[in-house]
């Protein structure tokens, strides 16, 4: 165990010390909003050295060993919540889970009084999903542990964002000048506020596209350029983000059916063509197949969903290591 | 009990002038009015310095009894009017049950008798059960005290409904206060909608919520020849149907609270519970399109939508959160912090706001302070400059965005029916050291 920490000790010291020396200082990862292109960039330069563990055949790195970290889900979700824990157990830190209906959140216990509790039980992270913008925010004002947001509601989903963000640069390179469409339902989408915040702070150029009655007031106060017709969004692009379109949007009469969104919105081997030839295709998942993105461009040559997957383990653990030891110093404390 | 007022400058909003006076106060009337009064046996107040204006009038408080007493009671909440320099409160109907009764109506006078210190003018609802479907019994509401009908809290979102109500107010010379939203177009709405909900993917309530009813209700009024009073207006784009209606001569008159006129949307930006309200904090533009409105009269009143809740309702995520801000004692220092001392506002045209004009829509006596007048004075020290401390509110809601900010420019002396219902002590001792 000991070489093995020996090793990883040599392995972070080279990331941290990095290229300008730079060090992880916040305490909760809430947004993208608040992040500077520095510390994404730090946090991404992380993240890869972290894929390279993920190949090996023993993941298990001593390097959180005795941190623990809680997921608090108010929202099912199984890909996100896996990923944080699979990152925390990669890490070596102890994980538990609590999911809490939706349901029962008026009448059971609030957050303020969960937060407590978990205050208490010492838990050094908490990573938290909720359908409420900014529940994270107030969570992170009343507790001393980390907390990572997991999505709230239509608001921020940073570690989303980020592992698009690190399989982009991963196959492009860089960010600067790139074209980015976010296609879909931009209002409740808060996977798609986190990229814009991210990408543009990288120099990415974004562009949002989707019905006018998905799409929010003033987004383009934002640095992106929006659009109603697909052609026109695609036309040149370096990647497209395609969004989960949500069948709850059409029975609040948001758009007529999810027919005509496919047809109007859905991304298709045709549409693709309007993109650069060598287009890259991402999606947060889970996909609804056949309805946002056909089968043969999310099974395609351009489809990166699945990498996607491995990625967000990457950059939970790159994110769950700048928390922890980021802070405090270049090495790993042991 | 006699009082004296002595140095004070007495503002007079409907000769709109303010003159450097002594006051006598006895028996519950103004007894004097003079450049210098001297008198033995009088209780005085070094009032020298401040404004001595005739009694505030809330035209829009909530005071949650009957049945929301965690949130605030009658006892609690005249008190905080009197802390904020209100010598009268209008509370809305929208308490539990709802107001919708000749019963509860005479239970809130009952008990603004037995426990209130400043007088308690109810308002009853325009539908049963605020449902908006069906009439409330008008009649008997009026007979048992009511002074306006409203649902306040929500819409009637029936046109043919609140044709009725309209209609049936005039038989009682009732005005019909309106709370202008399009329930369906502000559905699960939480902020303004704008750049801001668009940042923290909150719903948005969009202003075209309160303009469709806005515009609505004065047709409506157009229709029937109801006197209509248009609660909080929060949007700019809401002030040319008021300014057409009035240029008309339709009976319509409008509020302002102190929070619209005075804060943004930009507030919410950290997810502050406490500025969660409704109709939302708006844009700058709309805070400057509501202080041009005021100032040109299109809006005759500033109300504060006094809307206390407890802390535990308010401590929760912002979806969940209720609307509302305990405004009663903070709404004289924040107007004029904020409108008179940067000269937007003119210390009489703050006192027509307050007092005067909420007097004439409520029919009340004229709001001056001259000889044989009731005792009913608010007394503002313009330069006391305080931090606003919500865990020293007498109201039970410590719901207020603005705990921790400095305002210049407080009540320090209410007076009802000739007796203090609240004395700045701290201040009075300073006045006398110097």
């Amino acid at each position: 165990m000991s070489s093995l920490r020996g090793w990883a000790k040599r392995f972070f010291c080279g990331i941290l010390k990095g290229e300008n020396g730079m060090r992880f200082k916040r305490k909760d990862i809430l947004g993208l909003q608040e992040l500077s292109a520095e510390e994404i960039k730090l946090i991404l330069d992380t993240a890869a050295p972290m894929k390279e563990i993920l190949k090996r055949e023993i993941k298990k790195l001593p390097t959180l060993r005795g941190r623990s970290v809680v997921t608090l889900f108010y929202e099912p979700s199984t890909r996100t919540r896996n990923s944080f824990e699979l990152a925390a157990k990669y890490m070596g830190a102890d994980t538990v889970n609590v999911t809490v209906a939706t349901s029962s959140v008026q009448k059971g216990e609030n957050l303020k009084d969960t937060a407590k509790t978990i205050q208490m039980m010492g838990i050094d992270v908490i990573v938290i999903r909720h359908s409420a913008a900014g529940a994270p925010h107030m969570l992170a004002r009343m507790v001393e542990a980390r907390v990572i947001n997991a999505g709230d509601g239509a608001h921020e989903h940073p570690t989303q964002a980020l592992l698009d963000m690190f399989t982009i640069r991963e196959k492009k390179g860089d960010f600067k000048g790139l074209q980015v469409a976010i296609l879909g339902d931009i209002t409740h989408s808060r996977v798609a506020r986190s990229n814009i915040w991210g990408l543009t702070k990288m120099g990415a150029e974004v562009r949002v596209v989707g019905p006018a009655t998905l799409m929010p007031p003033y987004i383009s106060e934002l640095g992106v350029k929006v659009f109603y017709r697909c052609e026109e969004a695609l036309e040149g692009v370096d990647v497209i983000n395609v969004l989960r379109i949500q069948r709850e949007r059409q029975r609040k009469g948001l758009f007529p059916s999810i027919r005509e969104y496919s047809r109007l919105f859905g991304l298709n081997e045709a549409r693709l063509r309007y993109a650069k030839p060598d287009v890259l295709v991402l999606h947060p998942g889970p996909v609804n197949r056949g309805v946002e993105i056909s089968p043969q461009v999310q099974d395609g040559p351009h489809s990166a969903i699945n990498e996607q997957v491995t990625n967000g383990v990457a950059v939970r653990m790159a994110l769950l290591y700048l928390l922890l030891s980021g802070g405090e110093s270049g090495e790993i404390t042991s | 009990m006699k009082l004296l007022l002595k140095g004070g400058f007495v503002v007079d909003p409907v000769r709109e002038s303010i003159e450097k006076q002594d006051l006598l106060v006895e028996g519950g009337k103004i007894t004097g009015l003079a450049p210098k009064i001297s008198i033995e046996d009088a209780e005085v107040f070094n009032v020298t310095g401040c404004y001595v204006c005739p009694g505030f009038i809330d035209l829009h408080c909530h005071l949650r009894e009957p049945g929301e007493e965690h949130k605030e009671t009658i006892a609690t909440g005249t008190r905080a009017a009197a802390k904020g320099g209100f010598t009268a409160v209008v509370c809305m109907g929208n308490t539990n049950p709802p107001a919708d009764n000749r019963a509860v109506i005479e239970f809130i006078k009952k008990r603004a008798a037995e426990t209130g210190v400043v007088p308690v003018y109810p308002v009853g609802c325009a539908t049963k059960g605020r449902k908006g479907e069906e009439i409330s019994e008008i009649g008997d509401l009026a007979e048992a005290g009511a002074v306006a009908l409203s649902d306040d809290g929500s819409s009637v979102m029936n046109s043919e409904v609140y044709r009725r109500v309209l209609e049936y107010s005039k038989m009682f010379d009732l005005f019909v206060i309106s709370h202008c939203e399009d329930s369906n177009l502000s559905a699960d709405g939480v902020i303004n909608e704008g750049l801001v909900s668009t940042i923290l993917g909150l719903k948005g309530i969009p202003c075209a919520a309160e303009e469709v009813h806005v515009a609505r209700d004065i047709i409506l009024v157009e229709l029937t020849g109801a006197r209509l009073h248009i609660a909080h207006v929060s949007s700019g784009g809401s002030i040319r149907y008021i300014k057409e209606a009035k240029e008309r001569g339709l009976r319509v008159t409008a509020e302002v609270t102190p929070h619209h006129l005075c804060l943004t949307e930009e507030l919410v930006k950290d997810f502050d519970t406490n500025a969660k309200v409704n109709p939302p904090l708006r844009t700058r533009e709309d805070v400057e399109a509501l202080r041009q409105a005021l100032k040109e009269g299109v809006i005759d009143v500033i109300a504060t939508d006094h809307a206390p809740h407890s802390r535990e309702e308010k401590e929760v995520e912002f979806d969940y959160a209720p609307f509302g801000i305990s405004g009663l004692e903070t709404a004289v220092p924040l107007l004029w912090d904020k409108l008179v001392h940067p000269g937007v506002l003119t210390p009489v045209e703050l006192v027509q706001k307050l007092a005067l004009n909420p007097a004439r829509i409520l029919g009340l006596p004229e709001r001056v302070l001259a000889v044989g007048k009731e005792a009913a004075i608010t007394v503002i020290a313009p330069d006391l400059q305080k931090t606003v401390d919500v865990s020293s509110f007498v109201s039970l809601g410590k719901n207020s965005p603005l705990d921790g900010w400095t305002l210049r420019g407080w009540p320090v002396l209410t007076v009802v029916a000739g007796k203090p219902v609240m004395v700045d002590s701290d201040y009075f001792a300073g006045q006398e050291r110097r």
